[in-house]
């Protein structure tokens, strides 16, 4: 690794660093009530707490957000795959697409839960929902996005189509998919929790719900650390799969 | 009489959208023949990459001939024809090396003799040692160099060149096309170079085809009397102002 990147990581866990310790301190300073704001050290020792079960409800609300991001992503790219193939079929459904887009997916959780039951996999739909439209309307506009001199150049040697997409749609719509990658982890975690908000017997969301009603705020707020700490796994698994496969140049920020 | 490589007669184009038609070329002839440097140059608009199109295969023509080869060497339009643009187009994904290989990736030529042969264009344009780099790694000019070897890599029989230095800054561009001639006389390739420059044509060309706009054809087509080793010097030369100077009364510019 370059210098430059050693220091982004320094930087990156010195700020990091720094907020903790701000929320300590003004934890302690403005003398604010353990049950308002607990400080760090406080939620941490929850950990401890063995009916609390954390890794069951860790690995509950980890297996939504996965699932729900991964099949998003699968699906996603399929779907954007299959119109840039078919004008016809491009034309006809994307405009539904857009239209369902603006459906506050959050607000269709509660139907999911009435169709569907709930329980893990009624979450990982929730997810799957929530991040299957950043991921296929970006990879959709990647894929679109061919220098029209390029698809010349192909033509000119008589290429397939085959050839076009997977030589130069492809390759050239990946920084997009990443870019709706990036953008789905966020709603990814949002949508996991959300439905273990509205009914569910598992997962850090719902976790939360019960500490809250014993307003044990130490222990939800370990869990929001830790619903935030599978959001910073998944990020990081995106920008690392990203460094792997996109040539640095190509990145859109 | 041997025939020439490429002949057009009376080639016309309309291109037709939902509810026009627009007539791109009313007219254009021309007779190149094999290793001749051709230069089209002209106004905007006046339908010069339309014909390199048409010259592709990539476009059908409406009225006129289009000829290329002959019965004794035909001419196979997707494995002859090379393109370079005014943009390099390179893939960002791809290194130099296998952005040159992309022509023979398509026509699913052997990958070995391509990858060797690819090699050797890029140290003839001049990029040896780059082979591995990625085109951002490249400045403009070389990224062009790059995209020339690309054009040479399935060894066609014709080269199509749409203003391929119209996007380098001046110095570059003369460079470049001191580097073109070199390339050319090197690889004995026929070529079609489209630009906006009339000094740039006169300077290239072994002919020059002039055409206009409104109606867009052909104005004027002439054989380049100019030494054929040429250097930046003979810019100077009586015969390239009296050249320019027709090409700018052409063009009502003088
Ligand atoms: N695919 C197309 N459909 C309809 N009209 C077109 C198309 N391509 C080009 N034209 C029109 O044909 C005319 C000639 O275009 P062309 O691109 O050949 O000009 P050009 O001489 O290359 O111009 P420039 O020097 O600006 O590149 C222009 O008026 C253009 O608007
Ligand atoms: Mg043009």
């Amino acid at each position: 690794m370059s210098v430059d990147t050693w220091r982004k990581i320094i930087v990156a866990s010195v700020v990091h660093v720094a907020f903790i310790a701000f929320w300590w301190l003004s934890v302690i300073v403005s003398d604010i009530p353990e049950y308002i704001l607990p400080t760090p050290w406080l939620a941490l020792q929850t950990l401890g707490t063995e009916n609390y079960n954390w890794v069951f409800h860790f690995a509950a609300t980890a297996q939504e957000i996965f699932g729900g991001y991964i099949l998003a992503l699968v699906v996603g790219v399929a779907f954007a795959a299959v119109f840039t193939w078919s004008r016809r079929l491009d034309e006809t459904l994307m405009p539904l697409l857009v239209t369902l887009n603006m459906i506050p997916k959050v607000a269709m959780a509660p139907l999911f839960i009435v169709w569907l039951r709930f329980g893990i996999e009624t979450n990982i739909v929730i997810t799957f929902t929530i991040c299957f439209f950043p991921i296929l309307l970006n990879t959709a506009r990647g894929l679109r996005e061919v220098e029209p001199d390029l698809l010349d150049l192909v033509r000119s040697l008589n290429g397939s189509r085959w050839q076009l997409f997977i030589k130069i749609q492809l390759p050239g719509a990946l920084p997009y998919v990443f870019s709706g990658m990036k953008v789905a982890t966020v709603l990814a975690v949002a949508g996991a929790i959300v439905g273990e908000f509205i009914q569910s017997d598992r997962g850090l969301g719902w976790f939360m719900l019960v500490t809250q009603e014993a307003l044990n705020t130490d222990a939800m707020v370990m869990a929001l650390l830790l619903v935030t700490l599978i959001g910073v796994i998944l990020y990081g698994a995106v920008i690392l799969l990203e460094r792997t496969f996109v040539v640095q140049d190509a990145r859109i920020e | 009489m041997s025939q020439s490589f490429v002949s057009l007669q009376n080639v016309r184009k309309v291109y037709r959208t939902r509810n026009e038609e627009f007539e791109a070329i009313q007219s254009v002839s021309m007779e190149i023949n094999a290793g001749e440097l051709v230069c089209l140059v002209g106004p905007s608009g006046c339908g010069k990459s339309t014909l390199l199109k048409i010259l592709a295969g990539l476009h059908p023509h409406e009225g006129g001939e289009v000829r290329i080869g002959s019965l004794e060497e035909p001419f196979d339009p997707s494995r002859d024809v090379g393109m370079v643009f005014q943009q390099p187009l390179l893939l960002k994904w791809r290194r130099i090396l296998e952005n040159v290989l992309l022509p023979a990736e398509i026509l699913g030529l052997p990958m070995k003799a391509s990858r060797e042969r690819a090699r050797g264009l890029l140290a003839m344009v001049g990029l040896s040692g780059f082979e591995e780099n990625y085109p951002y790694e490249l400045s403009g000019g070389m990224q062009q160099r790059a995209a020339i070897a690309r054009a040479l890599v399935h060894d066609p029989k014709l080269i199509l060149m749409d203003e391929p230095f119209g996007a380098l800054d001046a110095l570059t561009r003369e460079k470049m096309n001191l580097e073109l001639l070199r390339i050319w006389r090197e690889s004995q390739k026929t070529i079609v170079f489209v630009t906006h420059g009339i000094q740039e044509a006169v300077f290239l060309g072994t002919h020059v085809a002039v055409m206009t706009a409104g109606p867009a054809r052909m104005a004027d087509y002439f054989d380049v009397d100019l030494p054929e080793d040429r250097d930046l010097d003979i810019k100077t030369h009586e015969n390239f102002g009296e050249y320019t100077r027709r090409i700018y009364k052409l063009l009502d510019m003088d």
